[in-house]
């Protein structure tokens, strides 16, 4: 995950949305004479500072992507020819010089989001639950298990492929001390360059997770957990019945935020491993990196960042109908027995 | 490369008439009324006093080096105060053309032989064959590789400051070790020299890279089996001399010399650290290995084929194009390309070889390490000036290189398939620049 989660994607908690309030506002108007009057401009003001963020950084270059990827467009040249569908066909004609790469890159994608989000919802839990015992230390090793993720990629990334270089690495070093193989090339050659960076992966981003999830097990009433252990459950049936029914809301979320910065792996492979061996570990933001910031081809990168874009959201939709679908349908099956 | 055809004479017939023809045509090429370098330069500057936005991607052992150089111009010229900006090369290519575009490009800068006719036409760097004339700078004070690769559709459009290319890097303890007392000088005595040092006990003496600087051993060995990577209807690298300097390098991993998926940058630190007898890498590396304290020395690279040729590169003084150009500004500039091309002897001390003939016999190299490197001046090869030539390698031949270093394709396949690929990519290139 080379896109740290910002403030933006914190949990939606409680607060509800302004916009949503507004019709809502209107109609009581008339009813309630105590209320305040006010105008229609009211809530409309208070978004104003979000709105223009919004419009110029998320809006904007959203649609101007969308016109950027219908030209052959190279900043630095003085026309940009327009050229339709051309970008976008050229991705999905095998014969194309960008249908290698951009599929290759999706693949290694797909590969690295497959390998490292169940690892990344699993681990991070597994240390949340331990982090919520009371026991001396606790605070402190709560510290050492988030001091990753303050790291940047860049340091993360340089420190591991020292480490985890095959032929002068310490890694393998300590691997062969102990009697291992020492001659895995952690970085140069697949599957072990994929075993490399989710590992790394892993490591340097388990601590923001942890620290949602034990945000998410602090929330859950102790009562639960004393009604559990009167009905004689042991710690695994308190762990199936209480907490995990009682993390689900935070659950989606983290899978949300998990499979996104996932899907946006960049640092990593171009830090460690250079998109190598080939181009195996080129993911697709790499790709689109250096198609339009090095080749100047912003055409062609905004087509590819677009196919991104609809994949990802299929994948969210995909996930929040799993997240949706499945309670409503226990209410009905709780309320039928 | 076009230039091949000719022969010097002519190439020089030819690049007058273009300087003189530039002379009359800037205005009307893509830049329009942009075009600022095509004033004449008078050689010196007497205007007001000026500052100079100066870039250059000088980040390693040489930067010390050109900030004196840089102070010592501000010593002698009290109306222009150079101030320079120095970044990492990557960020350099990536930054210099958004900065131009923007109207908030510097005044003068440095980049990359192979990277002048990309950036003329993108028209983020205009010709100066005006200075060259007031200099007085022709080819005869310059190889012509490196002369003649700084010019882009008849107009010039760097000054080269510098030749740099990769050299042979040997540690001579191992090498006193194992009884070889003369550098390896061809496939036959590096052949001799492997067997001998692994005799000696050091199991790995040549460790080949996969990446950086792969394709660059990939090129030299190319060069001197009497290939050419690029031609004028697209990559011709798979060609036969390709394929065998590629088996070449896998060789070396087969025969047990190297081990197997270096990963990159590890075969320099593993010479540094004395693992490794044996390393090829530019001679910008000089002071670095100087001050780790090994005891290594440098050579010209064997010649592995049948001639001697080795890649190289060279830095090159450029002016940028400017949306609203201050003449005084480009005066200032074209003194300072002058004076650092005049004191280019200082230069040396970073490790290269200064670019100039005249520079080079007035003894700049004498003592220096690079000394024995500069003797090869004449089989240096460069580049063609072919716009968007790096990025085009970069995506083909680099990977091509290696896959075939690490054996997961064979060489013949991999470097058909880059260069199929690099045709195509020339020929969008050729599309999008107009030829």
């Amino acid at each position: 995950m080379s896109t740290k989660v910002g403030e933006r994607a914190l949990p939606p908690g409680r607060a509800r949305r302004p916009s949503a309030s507004e019709p809502e506002s209107q109609k009581k108007r008339g009813v309630r004479a105590g209320t305040r009057q006010q105008g229609i401009a009211t809530p409309w003001l208070f978004l104003t500072p979000y709105l223009l963020l919004f419009g110029s950084f998320v809006i904007l270059p959203a649609v101007l992507g969308v016109w950027i990827s219908f030209h052959s467009w190279d900043y630095t040249l003085p026309n940009k020819p327009f050229v339709g569908l051309d970008n976008y066909v050229a991705l999905f004609s095998p014969g194309s010089t960008v249908f290698g790469p951009f599929w290759g890159s999706m693949r290694a994608t797909g590969i690295f989001t497959v390998l490292s989000v169940p690892l990344l919802l699993i681990v991070p839990l597994a240390v949340a639950l331990l982090m919520s015992k009371k026991f001396p230390g606790r605070d402190f090793l709560r510290a050492i298990y988030f001091a990753p993720y303050v790291l940047g990629v860049a340091v993360i990334s340089v420190l591991w492929r020292y480490l985890l270089d095959n032929n002068i690495g310490l890694v393998n070093h300590y691997l062969g001390l102990l009697g291992l193989p020492d001659d895995t090339a952690w970085t140069t050659t697949t599957p072990a360059a994929w075993v490399a960076l989710v590992g790394v992966t892993v490591w340097w981003t388990l601590g923001f997770n942890a620290v949602i999830y034990l945000a998410g097990l602090q929330d859950i009433p102790t009562e639960l957990y004393e009604a559990a252990r009167v009905d004689g459950a042991g710690p695994w049936m308190q762990f199936l019945h209480v907490t995990i029914p009682g993390l689900k809301p935070i659950l989606s979320f983290i899978t949300i935020i998990t499979l996104l910065a996932s899907a946006n792996m960049f640092g990593q492979s171009y830090l460690m491993t250079q998109g190598g061996p080939g181009r195996e570990t080129r993911t697709a933001i790499y790709q689109i990196a250096d198609t339009g910031l090095r080749n100047f081809q912003m055409g062609s990168a905004a087509a590819m960042s677009y196919v991104l874009t609809v994949f990802l959201m299929a994948i969210s939709a995909f996930v929040f109908y799993i997240f949706r679908e499945k309670q409503p349908r226990k209410l009905k099956k709780e309320a039928r027995s | 490369m076009k230039q091949k055809d000719f022969s010097g004479r002519r190439v020089l017939g030819v690049t007058a008439l273009g300087a003189a023809l530039a002379l009359v045509l800037a205005g009307c090429s893509a830049g329009g009324a942009e075009q600022t370098a095509s004033e004449p330069f008078t050689g010196e500057y007497a205007g007001p006093e000026v500052e100079l936005s100066y870039w250059n991607g000088f980040t390693g052992g040489d930067g010390p080096f050109m900030e004196t150089m840089v102070a010592e111009f501000n010593a002698e010229h009290d109306n222009i105060k150079v101030v320079s900006n120095t970044m990492q090369w990557i960020d350099f290519y990536q930054r210099l053309p958004a900065a131009v575009t923007a109207g908030e490009g510097p005044d003068v800068g440095v980049m990359h032989l192979d990277q002048l006719a990309t950036n003329a036409a993108r028209n983020v760097i205009v010709p100066i064959d005006d200075l060259t004339e007031e200099l007085g700078l022709t080819s005869d004070d310059f190889t012509k590789d490196v002369w003649d690769a700084g010019v882009y559709k008849d107009a010039r459009y760097g000054i080269p400051l510098d030749v740099h290319s990769l050299a042979m890097y040997y540690n001579t303890e191992h090498f006193a070790a194992a009884g070889i007392t003369e550098a390896p000088t061809d496939a036959a005595s590096l052949q001799d020299a492997l067997v001998k040092l692994q005799a000696a006990g050091y199991e790995t003496p040549f460790w080949m890279p996969t990446r950086w600087p792969s394709h660059l051993m990939n090129l030299s060995v190319l060069w001197q089996n009497g290939g050419e990577p690029y031609g004028d209807d697209g990559a011709t690298f798979d060609s036969a001399a390709g394929v065998e300097a590629l088996e070449w390098q896998r060789s070396l991993v087969d025969d047990g010399y190297s081990p197997s998926d270096v990963a990159i940058d590890s075969q320099y630190v593993a010479f540094k650290n004395g693992e490794t007898s044996i390393t090829w890498d530019g001679i910008w590396q000089i002071n670095d290995l100087v001050e780790s304290g090994l005891a290594y020395a440098v050579a010209p690279i064997p010649t592995i084929g049948e001639t001697d040729a080795v890649w190289a590169n060279s830095h090159n003084f450029f002016l940028p194009r400017q949306s609203n150009a201050d003449q005084n500004k480009v005066n200032a500039s074209k003194v300072f390309i002058a004076w650092m091309s005049e004191q280019s002897a200082e230069w040396a001390g970073s490790g290269m070889i200064p670019a100039r003939q005249s520079v080079r016999d007035g003894g700049a190299l004498k003592g220096l390490p690079q000394e024995a490197i500069a003797g090869t001046i004449d089989s240096m090869r460069f580049l063609p000036p072919i716009p968007g030539i790096g990025q085009v390698q970069a995506e083909t031949l680099e990977i091509a290189v290696a896959d075939g270093v690490q054996g997961t394709t064979t060489p013949s396949e991999a470097l058909k398939k880059a260069a199929d690929s690099a045709t195509q990519l020339m020929d969008d290139n050729k599309a999008s620049f107009g030829g």
